[in-house]
């Protein structure tokens, strides 16, 4: 039984769901911040082996832009988890719905 | 030489920057002398100028400053001809004496520079109108003329009389506008260009004589608003509440000639259409009986001569209706010589009785100001049309020409030759109730000669208005030959020749003669007749012209514009603003549960849109 491109896009899909499900459902920041970094990387998988299984270089450079925008991205949203935790000292989502319109 | 022209608008447009800014640190009497210096140049330069016409080795050409506005080709482009050299000889002309007169005349005005900064763009716009190579730029000049009367005729806004004056000037000026403008923009649409030398010189080949009907009638509609002529004279005698200079320089010698030059101008455009060359000349003749009329039954000094000048612009009116257009300037040119006098006489007067100008309160002046008393005699002479004045020569011209041209325009003649007779009558008048007599005015007025400042510039204007006429006699046609490269494609009428010319002018001393007796025989004769009621309650209101304009025009506007502020404006126009500001609220409102304040909503909401994305990817792709 040999390894296809296939079962790399059904893994990824799987880990995004799974990582999907995590922000839906997770009242804590910080898992939610997991769970996006568990999406953002089974989007990765799929560039990288669509990459390979066409042959392309993008799909790699693809990758490692994810890879510095996640980055960037769990710093600033760290940051504000960590204020956000010493005013309230909780990382409750639902507690912050002060912009309700 | 010809590369300076442009100086001749600069240096007034200049002087009226300069003493507009800073006017108050100039102070007086600097600031006057400054702008009448800004006014000399330009007429020195354009003698310079026209001395190469007359000895001829000049042609008429085109100077062009710069690309105006390129899309429709229009330039700022200046035309020196012939035409043009005697506007601006005129205008500068004149104008500096009258600058002059005004450092006395203006003397201890709290806005003394302010005055002259006026007065120097005024002959700066009046520069741009004479002095344009086409319509577009002549426009611009013809509504800065405009402006700078706005602004001189309400100099004393202070005073309620002078604002509305102004006012009133303006708006009625707007509706001749109106037609100019209309008028200019079909000769657009025919031509596709503004420039004279186009539209003149393609006219013929261009214009049915319908369109050209048109253009010429809007054309003169113009022409009516800025040159007084009938149905929108009414802002004139009002314009009188601005000084007096003022009135001698815009009103009377040069801006309100603007329409007969726009019309001597565009000759070759009123030739093709004799229909509205016909009602140019009737409106004329009209206008200068009219006027007349009423000039005969005015007390104050200053309406007798707007209304004087009111009838002798309607004379020029109806010279280049009857496509006599050198005549037509040549009694410009006079014209602004004697009026230009006058009301600087007139001025004087009122200068040494403390502000007076009912004529009822004046009389016995010839003992206290002799020199006003002289040139004022040689001006009445002269605007009379008595041998061999500057008057008689270019009225007969005129009248002779409306002779010549015969069938219709035999009426107008006639219609001249009795105004004639009433022009002599009122000027009498004036001047028997001014300076003769016994003294009338009030206790504690002391009448003085005025300053030299004002008498030097009476007594050259007195010299012109008695010269001026020889340039143009029937035993030498001086400006006829001068004009000509400017009226050489258009065919005039030319007054009679021979021996009926003289009887011509024969018939017009007689009635000019007449007309001083009968004055004399009225009012030089010790006791002075009481002119009340009947006639001279009627003409003294101007036959209630301006109130008939005030219930069919005036009220009914003003009826429109109440209605549009006090419902239109507040129920349609607030109405759909607010609405629109409602509107946006509700629609907010409605549309605020949406935002929830709980980012799992949010990613939910993120979630399902992708999803949504997805399926309907694959039913695209054909996979359900």
């Amino acid at each position: 039984m040999t390894v296809t491109v296939a079962w790399y896009m059904v893994f990824a899909a799987v880990l995004f769901s799974m990582g999907a499900a995590g922000v839906l459902l997770r009242r804590n920041a910080l898992v939610m911040f997991m769970s996006i970094e568990l999406m953002l990387n089974s989007v990765n998988l799929t560039f990288i082996a669509a990459g390979s299984e066409l042959g392309l270089i993008e799909g790699q450079v693809a990758a490692l832009f994810v890879m510095v925008v996640a980055a960037a991205e769990v710093t600033v949203g760290l940051a504000i988890l960590v204020a956000v935790f010493r005013r309230r000292s909780s990382a409750n989502v639902d507690e912050l719905s002060e912009l309700r319109g | 030489m010809i590369d300076f022209l442009w100086l001749l608008i600069a240096l007034p447009l200049l002087g009226a920057a300069i003493l507009i800014l800073f006017g108050k640190r100039i102070g007086e009497p600097a600031s006057g002398w400054l702008a009448s210096a800004l006014v000399l140049v330009p007429f020195v330069i354009a003698v310079v100028l026209t001395a190469s016409f007359i000895n001829g080795t000049e042609e008429p050409q085109t100077i062009f400053l710069f690309s105006w506005i390129p899309m429709v080709g229009a330039n700022a482009s200046l035309l020196w001809d012939p035409l043009s050299s005697v506007m601006t000889l005129i205008v500068t002309g004149v104008g500096s004496l009258i600058h002059i007169y005004s450092v006395g005349y203006m003397h201890g005005d709290e806005r003394y520079p302010r005055f002259f900064g006026y007065m120097n763009l005024f002959i700066a716009s009046m520069l741009t109108l004479v002095l344009a190579d086409n319509f577009g730029l002549m426009f611009v000049g013809w509504e800065l003329v405009g402006l700078s009367s706005y602004l001189l005729i309400s100099f004393w806004f202070t005073k309620p009389s002078a604002a509305a004056a102004g006012k009133k000037a303006f708006i009625v000026n707007r509706i001749g506008d109106w037609g100019f403008l209309v008028g200019l923009m079909l000769i657009f649409a025919a031509f596709g260009t503004l420039d004279f030398g186009v539209v003149f010189g393609e006219a013929e080949g261009v214009l049915s004589v319908g369109m050209a009907t048109a253009i010429t009638l809007l054309l003169f509609v113009g022409a009516t608003g800025k040159s007084a002529q009938i149905p929108l004279y009414i802002w004139l005698p009002d314009a009188m509440e601005g000084p007096t200079p003022v009135s001698a320089l815009i009103h009377a010698a040069t801006m309100v000639t603007a329409g007969v030059y726009m019309i001597a101008r565009s000759a070759a455009l009123f030739e093709l259409a004799p229909v509205t060359l016909a009602i140019v000349a009737t409106v004329g003749a009209l206008t200068a009986l009219l006027a007349a009329t009423i000039a005969i039954g005015q007390r104050d000094i200053k309406r007798v001569l707007a209304y004087s000048t009111i009838s002798q612009l309607g004379y020029m009116i109806m010279a280049v209706g009857l496509t006599a257009f050198t005549a037509g300037i040549f009694h410009l040119m006079t014209h602004a010589f004697f009026k230009a006098l006058l009301f600087l006489g007139a001025g004087s007067v009122i200068h040494a009785l403390a502000n007076e100008q009912d004529m009822w309160k004046m009389g016995g002046l010839r003992k206290f100001m002799r020199i006003t008393f002289v040139t004022m005699v040689i001006g009445w002479l002269a605007i009379g049309g008595l041998f061999p004045l500057s008057g008689f020569w270019s009225k007969d011209e005129i009248l002779g020409s409306a002779f010549a041209k015969g069938g219709f325009f035999f009426i107008l003649w006639f219609i001249g030759i009795v105004t004639a007779l009433l022009t002599a009558f009122y000027m009498t008048r004036l001047i028997i109730l001014t300076f003769f007599g016994e003294a009338r005015w009030d206790e504690g007025v002391h009448p003085h000669e005025s300053p030299p400042t004002m008498t030097v510039p009476l007594i050259i204007l007195a010299a012109l208005s008695a010269v001026a006429g020889l340039f143009n006699t029937p035993v030498r046609l001086g400006l006829e030959h001068f004009l000509e490269p400017s009226f050489e494609a258009v065919e005039q009428v030319h007054p009679p020749d021979g021996v009926t010319l003289w009887l011509l002018a024969l018939a017009s001393l007689v009635v000019v003669i007449i007309g001083i007796g009968i004055a004399y025989a009225r009012y030089g004769r010790g006791e002075l007749p009481t002119e009340e009621g009947g006639y001279w309650a009627a003409a003294l209101d101007g036959y209630g012209v301006d109130a008939f304009y005030g219930a069919v025009i005036v009220a009914p506007g003003r009826a429109i514009a109440t209605w549009l502020a006090k419902w239109f404006d507040p129920k349609v126009i607030d109405g759909a603003v607010n609405g629109l500001g409602y509107a946006t609220r509700s629609f907010g409102s409605t549309m605020r549960v949406l935002q929830t304040g709980w980012v799992r909503s949010y990613a939910a909401a993120v979630v399902a849109g992708a999803l949504g994305i997805v399926l309907w990817m694959l039913w695209q792709g054909g996979v359900f």
